[in-house]
């Protein structure tokens, strides 16, 4: 099968496998990239993250129907967390979605992060552009949540979402480096819990506080997920912001910081999978490493060997 | 080379609880797969289109309720149907060891009941995924 061909005609077997091929590297991933590549850009893409159990599988669902409604069609990337010890994991976001998988115009696919530090890489990036290039409207990548990963979410988006619940202990959590800067849009979930107008308060505070002048005030909405409580209005405040930075020319300015960073990305993923092939994998690096524990010679000359054969 | 075996958990049909599942979904994880479980009471419709979607190399189904004769074949049919010709079937839960030959005959690679240790399943799923 003439996967990228495939997959422009509508074949799901085709975008199924093409996200495969990206996923494990196969050497067919770059052609079918390339192929797929002038088909990209007109997919909206929301990215959606908060900690663990926050809600954010059943929001995306919910979401997604009312995109649905709407007549537009839909494709969800699902990231969680490998296991660093076992190289395994249990991708369990689709299980919130079971009332998606036999609607022709949803398709969601699960990834793990597979030892990406940040829990999003060019992969993703890649495998948004597939489901872009298939003709989705509206693609969510939907992510862990702790950590680096969220600062990687907004790299990949164009309107990133935050969830968050009352009652996650302290309140410091809020305003920890990251969440707070990247939200473009605040879902308050479980908004039926002790807690959910004191957050909203705290998070406004936090906002209030924030010395940069930014044009573009995030808005805070209560939502209750699993009654579909506050989904409508959800919805606009994305579309809203989706106005704002298309009106306003940050949406072209995101997409090329996107397009920068997966470039930089790939390029280095590159350079990591020469060095590993030709020195760690043939066992130049063990004869290398027994040098310089015999001081015959040290890291930094090794290295600039390496580079100066590399970049002849 | 990044390649996972990735696997789908399935429990069709109409089974009260998933307690076997989730056992087998966590030896999968740490055997190093990536295990996409979809919970209970989906339809064979359900899970060949998760199949699909997910690109699986094993759909690794689970009844309790006796409904296996009907639902195994079923999800076969639908899987292969869909242009998945490679992907590894297998089956367990309450099925009598009588059953299992026309289940293999309708394409279930192999079953585990009851007892079966999860290493045993890791094994034969690394030893036949194509």
């Amino acid at each position: 099968m003439d996967i990228a061909q495939e997959l422009l005609n509508g074949n799901r077997l085709a975008l199924s496998r093409a996200i495969t091929a990206i996923e494990n590297e196969y050497d067919e991933a770059t052609e079918i990239m390339k192929a797929l590549y002038p088909h990209t850009g007109h997919a909206f893409v929301l990215g959606i993250t908060g900690p663990p159990g926050a809600g954010k599988s059943t929001l995306t669902d919910k979401l997604a129907r009312e995109y649905r409604e709407q007549g537009k069609t839909v494709g969800i990337i699902a990231v969680d967390p490998t296991s660093p010890f076992s190289g395994g994991a249990i991708l369990g976001d689709r299980i919130r979605m079971n009332g998606l998988t036999l609607d022709e115009g949803v398709f969601i696919r699960s990834m793990g992060t597979r030892g990406s530090l940040g829990g999003l890489s060019h992969k993703t990036a890649d495998a948004v552009k597939a489901l872009d290039a298939f003709g989705k409207d509206i693609i969510f990548v939907e992510t862990v949540g702790v950590g680096q990963s969220e600062v990687d979410i907004v790299k990949a988006a164009d309107t990133t979402m935050v969830v968050l619940i009352p009652g996650m202990g302290d309140d410091i959590q809020a305003i920890k480096a990251g969440i707070l800067e990247i939200g473009d849009v605040f879902a308050i979930n479980k908004a039926d819990h002790d807690g959910a107008d004191k957050l909203v308060t705290e998070i406004n505070m936090m906002l209030d506080l924030d010395g940069v002048m930014k044009e573009w005030r995030p808005p805070i909405q209560k939502v209750i997920a699993n009654q579909n409580i506050g989904v409508t209005e959800i919805i606009s405040l994305i579309e809203k912001h989706h106005e704002h930075i298309k009106a306003n020319g940050q949406l072209t300015q995101r997409r090329t910081e996107r397009t920068k960073n997966e470039m930089l990305d790939i390029l280095n993923s590159g350079i990591g999978s020469y060095i590993t092939r030709n020195i760690v994998d043939n066992g130049k690096l063990d004869g290398l490493v027994k040098d310089i524990k015999a001081h015959k010679t040290d890291p930094y000359t090794v290295v600039g060997n390496i580079m100066r054969s590399m970049l002849k | 080379m990044e390649k996972r075996i990735r696997v789908l958990v399935a429990k069709p049909g109409l089974d009260g609880h998933d307690r076997g599942a989730k056992v087998v979904a966590r030896a999968l994880r740490d055997a190093g797969f990536e295990v996409i479980y979809t919970g209970l009471r989906q339809t064979p419709e359900q899970i060949a289109e998760a199949a699909l979607q997910e690109d699986v190399d094993v759909v690794a189904m689970s009844i309790l309720s006796g409904a296996h004769p009907h639902l195994f074949p079923k999800v076969v049919d639908l899987v292969r149907g869909k242009g998945m010709k490679d992907t590894l079937i297998i089956g367990g839960g309450v099925i009598p060891e009588g059953d299992i030959p026309a289940l293999k005959e309708a394409g279930i690679a192999e079953v585990f009941t009851p007892g079966t240790p999860t290493t045993a399943i890791v094994d034969f799923i690394k030893n036949n995924v194509k």
